[in-house]
């Protein structure tokens, strides 16, 4: 008997049509768990690096979590991975919602996808019966709107929808899948338009197996409350008004300037005044007490969901106030685009234009103010039309086709992909590591376990350590040496940078939420979920016998197998480097000796390839083997160091 | 022994339900599934739930329904009405079990499932699904009322209550009659 999950994938062969219900090896649960592990292994295993993202044989893989439709409450993220035509590198996004649960109580773990449909189609899961449905009816159609009209046309109001939206269809690269309150992003959405389908459908009925129910529900349900009760977890700054930390501390225009001076108490006031009118309530995700999604509606407009810091990206990019930011949300969401993305790209656009780079025979009619930009280039943009067709492709590509010296403006992206418009003063060392390093594109993807500030007040900062349960002991120690405006020692970067990475790695596995746990230790320290307690919820679920030191194990094992999938299609040490400017003052010495300590620690070689003693050690060898083959590696290379692991 | 009926006061369970406190999680619907699993907490299933959030995300409408008593009629469910400048639709207002809908039944019998209060063995003082509902939007009263007592109803009176709902009292008859003429 299979618990916590259900044992069985969906293959689709999107060109012929053909729906396979396939067992999947219990083995691989033991290494990977499932989500993002069991995906990665999934993409190792069956798109070779010679590939291209646009092939058919590039595979679209939408994951539940080991922890989904277990009473576990939070655990509701879905994960999506495929190759990105953006970076040519693997491509990870998650949702929050209902699918994943969803789709394990219709029976499967994960929906694969290969090949392209011949025109628009949807894909229908009702448990047993799984059918492709034309979906050329749909085209054009907003997310939300698709996801109504299916759910009428099947009469099956229960059923959960992820879609896309005019962006995802025209293969715009920045295209999202959206779904109830959450957007996937990152790179995916543009994958599942290339494959022609419009939207998945699923409709579950069916129980899935829990090892040890009674144990398992009597640490969940206290849960309910605890999270709830926990001012440190979930969405905490958007609940709040002050919008100070953003607005002061992120880059505005195209990841450009800080506006210092533009936060005040008046604006605050205005700018609660027109959230307050424009929301209809807070909503939550699947099994979460947690609300970190408003329902927006604006008069004469669909409603549509605001997540996260994307309250502000409009803005800030178009230097404009919030009105414009829920207006431009209510347009963009429904054309399913990524709200970190997209306005640092249409950003750039205006740069360029104000360069004289662009012209107005490129942008005939091309609007003054900053949010008449935003909108006129947004419809370019989605459309692919005229210079929107490059500025699809993201900055990094979109700089490089219309040349002219637009290279100059492509200053914030790496990897070739958007970062966080941030660009602080001196260098942090955790930071260069993990911006340097992460395979997850997004810091918020990888940064979240250590704090981002220390404490300056010694008995305050021996309190925080005193009831800090998260951290395993070193940190506790380097937490209460670390003084304000000092680094932390390079010992203490590389395993911050490791802990932080470790801990996302365990929740894109079992499909916890990281605002409940990898994101939500850096303020305040008190995660709900932690490399101590989620062995036991992982146990009692599914049966295996999981301690803190197996779970590290695990993290390091999918976080080294995906970054074996990067370094086959090319990824190398020269690829690491966070843009130039995102600190004023840089230490390229230190970057150097941070980057040489962290691969050393990690038992990677000094170009970011992962050893194969490194490899065989984490039960990876047939990545050392294809390394071998391949020459990424030679035999007899230096032996790894030792690793710590979540006890020391 | 009198024929006067005794006046009595009993406890009348209530879980309140605040549509505009509800944030969508369906947590109600997983600990429902859970208690009501057999063996207990053997599985979390929503489609077993005898309390489901029903959605209109667009209409902004998030209404937890419980497995009420059968009501015999359907509304048509199709009716909106705009209160204080917000949307309402009509079974915002309805706290049964609406048949109109494929709910509450079994997902593999088909068999029809109904709130128990979660009085089954041992009873909790709390139903589950507001212990979950951190939001509010689920809260439990309970309020003493006077009865009056009235003898048990036979078995065959009960079913026969049953049977004119279903089909109306004139069918019933006209049903009797015709069975009885045969024997």
């Amino acid at each position: 008997m299979r618990y916590a999950e259900t044992g069985f994938n969906l293959e689709v062969d999107l060109t012929r049509g053909n729906i396979e219900r396939v067992r999947t090896d219990p083995a691989w649960t033991e290494l990977y768990l499932g989500g993002q592990g069991t995906a990665g292994r999934l993409l190792w295993d069956r798109v070779g690096p010679e590939v291209h993202p646009f092939d058919p044989e590039n595979l679209l893989i939408f994951s539940s979590g080991l922890l989904h439709s277990t009473p576990v409450p939070g655990a509701n993220r879905t994960t999506v991975d495929t190759f990105s035509p953006q970076t040519n590198l693997y491509s990870h996004s998650l949702f929050g919602g209902f699918f994943g649960p969803e789709l394990k109580h219709a029976g499967y773990d994960k929906i694969i996808l290969r090949g392209k449909a011949p025109d628009l189609v949807y894909l229908w899961i009702h448990n047993d019966k799984v059918e492709l449905r034309d979906a050329t009816h749909l085209a054009g159609m907003g997310a939300l709107a698709t996801a109504d009209r299916i759910r009428e046309e099947l009469e099956q109001p229960e059923a959960q929808v992820a879609a896309i939206g005019l962006a995802g269809e025209n293969r715009v690269f920045m295209a999202t899948i959206e779904h109830a309150n959450s957007s996937a992003s990152r790179g995916v959405g543009v994958i599942i338009g290339d494959k022609r389908l419009k939207a998945i459908v699923v409709r579950g009925t069916k129980d899935v197996n829990i090892a040890r129910p009674a144990e398992l529900f009597g640490i969940s349900s206290p849960m309910y409350r605890a999270i709830y009760e926990n001012e440190f977890c979930g969405d905490t700054m958007a609940h709040e008004d002050d919008e100070e930390f953003h607005v002061n501390n992120f880059a505005w225009g195209n990841a450009r300037k800080r506006n210092l001076g533009f936060w005040n108490k008046e604006r605050e006031e205005r700018w609660k005044a027109i959230t307050e009118s424009v929301r209809l309530r807070w909503t939550g995700c699947y099994n979460c007490p947690k609300d970190c999604h408003q329902a927006i509606r604006l008069p004469g407009k669909q409603t549509y969901f605001q997540k996260c810091y994307s309250k502000l990206t409009y803005a800030m990019a178009a230097y404009e106030e919030i009105d414009f930011n829920y207006e431009i949300l209510a347009l963009t969401q429904e054309y399913g685009l990524d709200g970190f993305s997209t306005p640092q790209v249409l950003a750039f656009a205006i740069e360029l234009y104000e360069a004289g780079i662009l012209t107005d025979e490129d942008l005939p009619g091309f609007p003054s103010s900053g949010g008449e930009r935003f909108f006129y280039l947004v419809e370019k943009l989605v459309n692919r039309e005229g210079v929107g067709d490059a500025l699809a492709n993201g900055v990094y590509h979109a700089a490089r086709q219309i040349g002219k010296g637009a290279e100059e403006f492509d200053h914030n992206s790496m990897k070739k992909f958007e970062q966080v418009p941030l660009k602080l003063k001196m260098i942090n060392y955790p930071y260069f590591l993990m911006y340097a390093t992460g395979e997850k594109m997004n810091i918020t993807q990888i940064e979240g376990s250590y704090p981002q500030v220390p404490i300056a007040d010694k008995e305050e900062r021996q309190r925080f350590v005193d009831r800090w349960d998260a951290a395993p002991e070193r940190f506790k120690k380097w937490f209460l040496e670390w003084e304000p405006r000092t680094h932390p020692s390079v010992e203490a970067a590389v395993n911050i940078c490791d802990w932080n990475e470790t801990m996302h790695y365990i929740d894109d596995a079992i499909g916890t939420c990281a605002f409940l746990s990898s994101f939500r230790g850096q303020f305040g320290g008190r995660p709900p979920y932690h490399i101590y307690n989620l062995p036991q919820f992982i146990s009692h679920a599914t049966g295996l016998d999981m301690d803190p030191d197996k779970l590290w194990k695990v993290g390091h094992r999918n976080r080294n197998l995906i970054r074996a999938i990067n370094i086959r299609r090319g990824l190398r040490r020269a690829d690491e480097k966070p843009p130039e400017d995102h600190w004023k003052i840089r230490d390229p010495e230190m970057e150097k000796r941070l980057l040489d300590e962290y691969y050393k620690f990690k038992g990677w070689t000094m170009d970011g390839v992962p050893r194969a003693k490194t490899l065989r050690e984490l039960e990876l060898g047939f990545v050392a083997e294809d390394f071998l083959e391949r020459g990424i590696l030679t035999e007899g290379d230096d032996s790894a160091p030792e690793q710590a692991s979540a006890g020391e | 022994m009198t024929s006067e009926h005794t006046k009595e006061t009993k406890i009348v369970k209530e879980i309140k339900i605040d549509l505009d406190k509800c944030i969508g999680c369906r947590a109600c619907e997983v600990a429902c599934s859970a208690f009501h699993a057999r063996p207990r907490y053997s599985s979390t299933n929503p489609a077993r739930s005898r309390i489901r959030v029903i959605f209109d995300a667009l209409n902004d409408v998030y209404v937890p329904i419980r497995a009420g008593d059968y009501t015999p009629a359907e509304c048509t469910g199709r009716h909106s009405y705009t209160i204080g400048g917000k949307d309402y639709q009509e079974c915002s207002f309805c706290g049964v079990a609406c048949p109109a809908r494929d709910y509450f039944k079994e997902p593999d019998s088909g068999l029809p499932l109904k709130c128990d209060m979660c009085e089954s063995d041992p009873t909790l003082e709390v139903p589950m699904c507001v212990q979950v509902c951190t939001c509010d939007s689920l809260t439990y009263h309970e309020r003493e009322v006077e009865v009056t007592a009235s003898e048990p109803r036979e078995e065959m009176e009960v079913g026969l209550e049953a049977l004119a709902n279903k089909y109306g009292w004139e069918r019933l008859m006209d049903t009797a009659a015709r069975l009885s003429k045969k024997g």
